[in-house]
């Protein structure tokens, strides 16, 4: 008898042991494309951080910190960058991580992201003298290169084997294949479905503590499954109640309170910095081709009003009078006061000095987007409350995102303001915001034409000392204030539920799945 | 079956032409919400959207011709294979759906029938009101609760292919079978009570009862009989139409079947994909109703094509 029972136990035992740690997640969003340097969605970027691994990092407190790079050196004149890969770096085939993998993966990067773009107009060319170095030779000297490389936010500049990077960057590629903490399973793969990660023994985590995208990568779960198929805000809260599911990414602001009763279920702010809302005006067509109109209408869209509409829980929002991510290094309230000082008063007497004639304001309404859906109602309200004609259109987002390429007056088809959400990395300083630039028709939507801003955020690319950047990119904001670029309208974060027994959230920017552990 | 071919014919063009009328540009939704219009512009010719649209629908054409629908945009994956692998759960949530609302609702419209204006009779005309007026996510959620969340005797949401078990297939797929029936039941209960009641007043029933045959016989071989040519044409819809209507319920209990997949390919404007489940459900409905015009052939002799 005790011979069967120690039997039983050993078995019992090696069962719960030998039992796999599968930690499943709901993401945020359909995973579609799973080339994160040919598209800038943030489910391909999130898939992009479970397969591969960056150059550098960014922390939780927005400082470059290496991650593959174990060293490096920059030369006196600052144009000559040389880089030291750590040891053990190995892609999930077996092969080494090399200098030529480096480079193969950053020039296709430069040739996608708008960041990469800028930096590649410093770069005079890159090489790697031996498989564990590369380097960087600049035509004159840039203040972002490691901002660049460490960038948080879509696109990553992620790396690659040669054999893949060196797919053109206008067609996507094949394999996903990387050095990162996890294995992508193809064979797994079902689209709108399921995508399944296992956990890559092979991967040598650093030693430092992490923090953001920076830091160590270690892997406690052997194998990370994302839900696809689950995208009901209700039934992901019933799934989560009932331990079917570990994670929810972003609950709708409604099922919080609901959250909040269950047991077995806790809310974790893994990233404080969160997002920003904005309301952007296309600049090509009245009335938002003049300056003043579009100072009126920052003075009328106040921030709570939007926050306490589309967002309604105190402590998940907070006013910020910067077009940078308020707690970064650029955050800052210089020449916010149209906006921030303003009221609706002070708005009518503008719009009223403004010359307004009454043209109507397309305004998109995406009605297929939870977190941004409640947007354009306040909007057209406080902008009503000024004195302009509002003409709401409701579609789904993307719709919006289609209509908002287009050029065409709004009467043809055009639009006069969309509103959307940004993760704190990507606008938290001015070359990452695509939001402030002066280029004209090469802007980011709604095509801004300003020599100005375009000089100044020039000067910032060139700037080498962090004083001086920080001086500029006070001068860019306030001047991006006063053409009045688009208005800033708060920013929130949007907790992950998960369930109480996955804890090891590295706190920073964006959905990352290392560190985790499942109880 | 030759009638399958202009049907079908006809329903490509549309669905090519509405697509490229509707707004929304697969380009600008791939390239994600950072790029610029350079890029989507890029992207645009990579997909062949700069390209007359006679020229776009030639190409298709002449793919579909060939058997191949074409590739999603976004998976790269043959429209084909996607549709193969969303089939099995659709396939799997209808038959179940069917099967239980046959089951349940052809007996309960028999028995109205045969008493009616009894309480049995106005249950079931009360419980077919209900059934129809009840959104299907209203009654999913309420189930779920009951049954997934306080009874915790069935999964919230999830499917799992039949290889992956039988026992797990069936406990995943029966709410929301469940839930679909319901609509169903009311529907064919309805229509089986008024069919089987239309044959009950005839005179060959009354000859049945006067020779003396048990009720059950005379309901069953007698009325129930004379009374399936219109059940049948109603469950035949019923099929057609729930292959391409679980929407909701696919996406309230988390089933990746062919409705998730249409309105997924129609939010993102993956046109190859949308042009390809929509010919496919066509020809299913074009097959179905074929098959139902067949099965009169059996069930009353005296049809002939």
């Amino acid at each position: 008898m005790r011979k069967l029972l120690a039997v039983v136990a050993f078995a019992v035992a090696f069962g719960a042991n030998g039992q796999e740690k599968v930690l499943r997640v709901v993401p945020h969003s359909n995973l579609n494309i799973l080339d994160p340097i040919w598209t800038t969605q943030y489910m391909a970027r999130n898939h992009g951080y479970m397969v591969y691994d960056t150059l550098f990092g960014t922390d939780e407190k927005s400082r470059v910190q290496p991650q593959m790079v174990d060293k490096w050196t920059v030369s006196q004149d600052q144009k000559q960058w040389s880089f030291t890969l750590r040891s053990g770096l190995a892609f999930h085939d077996g092969k080494p991580v090399t200098g030529e993998d480096v480079i193969a993966s950053l020039s296709r990067w430069g040739k996608r992201d708008a960041m990469g773009q800028k930096l590649m107009t410093f770069v005079e060319k890159m090489d790697s003298p031996d498989a564990k170095t590369f380097r960087i030779f600049l035509r004159e000297p840039c203040g972002f290169v490691l901002e660049a490389l460490g960038k948080p936010s879509s696109n990553v500049p992620f790396i690659m084997p040669k054999r893949v990077a060196d797919t053109p960057a206008d067609k996507q590629i094949e394999e996903a294949v990387g050095s990162g903490p996890y294995i992508f399973r193809k064979e797994e793969f079902k689209p709108g479905d399921k995508a399944v990660y296992v956990r890559n023994p092979k991967y040598v985590p650093r030693k430092d503590p992490p923090s953001g995208t920076a830091g160590g990568k270690h892997v406690y779960v052997d194998r990370v499954e994302w839900n696809l198929a689950l995208r009901d805000a209700q039934s992901q809260v019933n799934a989560l109640a009932k331990g079917e599911v570990d994670v929810l990414e972003r609950p709708a602001f409604e099922s919080y309170e609901q959250l909040k009763q269950i047991a077995d279920v806790r809310l974790v702010t893994k990233d404080p910095l969160g997002f920003q809302y904005m309301g952007r005006f296309n600049h090509l067509h009245p009335p938002f081709n003049n300056p003043k109109v579009r100072q009126a209408a920052i003075a009328a869209m106040a921030q709570e009003p939007f926050l306490r509409a589309q967002v309604g829980i105190k402590e998940f929002y907070r006013g910020c009078a910067s077009m940078f991510t308020c707690g970064t290094p650029y955050g800052s309230a210089k020449g916010s006061e149209i906006q921030s000082k303003s009221n609706m008063k002070k708005a009518q007497e503008l719009l009223k000095a403004s010359g307004y004639d009454g043209t109507p304001v397309v305004i998109l309404k995406p009605t297929d987007l939870a977190a941004i859906q409640k947007l354009p109602d306040v909007a057209a309200q406080l902008l009503r409350q000024a004195g302009f004609k509002v003409d709401l259109q409701a579609m789904d987002w993307n719709t919006v995102v289609s209509r908002r390429a287009k050029k065409d007056p709004p009467a043809q088809g055009g639009w006069n303001i969309f509103l959307t959400a940004w993760v704190a990395p990507d606008i938290w300083n001015p070359l990452t915001n695509a939001a402030i630039g002066g280029a004209g028709e090469k802007s980011w939507f709604g095509w801004p034409s300003d020599a100005q801003l375009e000089k100044l955020r020039d000067e910032f690319a060139r700037a080498t000392d962090d004083a001086g950047k920080k001086a500029l990119a006070e001068r860019i904001q306030a001047r991006a204030f006063e053409i009045g670029t688009h208005a800033p309208l708060g920013e929130y974060v949007n907790p992950l539920a998960v369930r109480k027994n996955v804890t090891g959230w590295v706190i920073g920017p964006g959905d990352h799945y290392w560190n985790v552990k499942k109880n | 079956m030759l009638a399958t071919i202009p049907v079908l014919l006809i329903v490509a063009v549309l669905v090519f032409l509405l697509l490229r009328l509707t707004p929304g540009d697969p380009a600008a939704i791939m390239a994600g919400d950072a790029a610029t219009a350079e890029q989507i512009e890029r992207i645009r010719a990579g997909l062949g959207l700069d390209r007359p649209i006679v020229v776009q629908f030639g190409i298709w054409l002449a793919k579909v011709l060939s058997g191949d629908l074409g590739e999603s945009f976004y998976y790269r994956i043959k429209v084909t294979t996607l549709i193969g692998q969303r089939l099995e759960p659709t396939f799997a949530l209808a038959s179940l759906t069917i099967l239980i609302a046959v089951v349940v609702s052809i007996p309960l419209g028999v028995l109205a029938a045969w008493r009616f204006g009894g309480w049995l009779d106005r249950a079931l005309m009360g419980f077919s009101v209900m059934g129809f007026s009840v959104p299907v996510f209203v009654l999913a959620y309420l189930l779920i609760w009951l049954v997934s969340l306080k009874l915790g005797w069935l999964p919230v949401q999830g499917y799992v292919r039949i290889s992956g078990g039988f026992f797990l297939f069936l406990k995943h797929l029966i709410l929301p079978a469940i839930t679909l029936s319901v609509i169903y039941i009311a529907l064919i209960a309805r229509v089986t009570r008024a069919s089987v009641l239309e044959a009950l007043g005839e005179d060959y029933i009354r000859t049945a009862r006067a020779k003396g045959l048990p009720e059950v016989r005379v309901l069953v071989r007698h009325a129930l009989a004379n009374a399936a040519v219109p059940i049948a044409t109603v469950i035949g819809i019923g099929i057609a139409i729930l292959i391409g209507g679980v929407v909701v319920t696919e996406s309230v209990y988390a089933i990746p079947g062919l409705g998730r997949l249409t309105v997924d390919a129609v939010l993102a404007r993956d046109f190859p994909t949308i042009q390809g489940v929509i010919l496919f459900f066509s020809f299913v409905y074009v097959a179905v109703n074929m098959l139902i015009d067949l099965s009169y052939v059996f069930l009353d002799p005296r049809i002939r094509y």
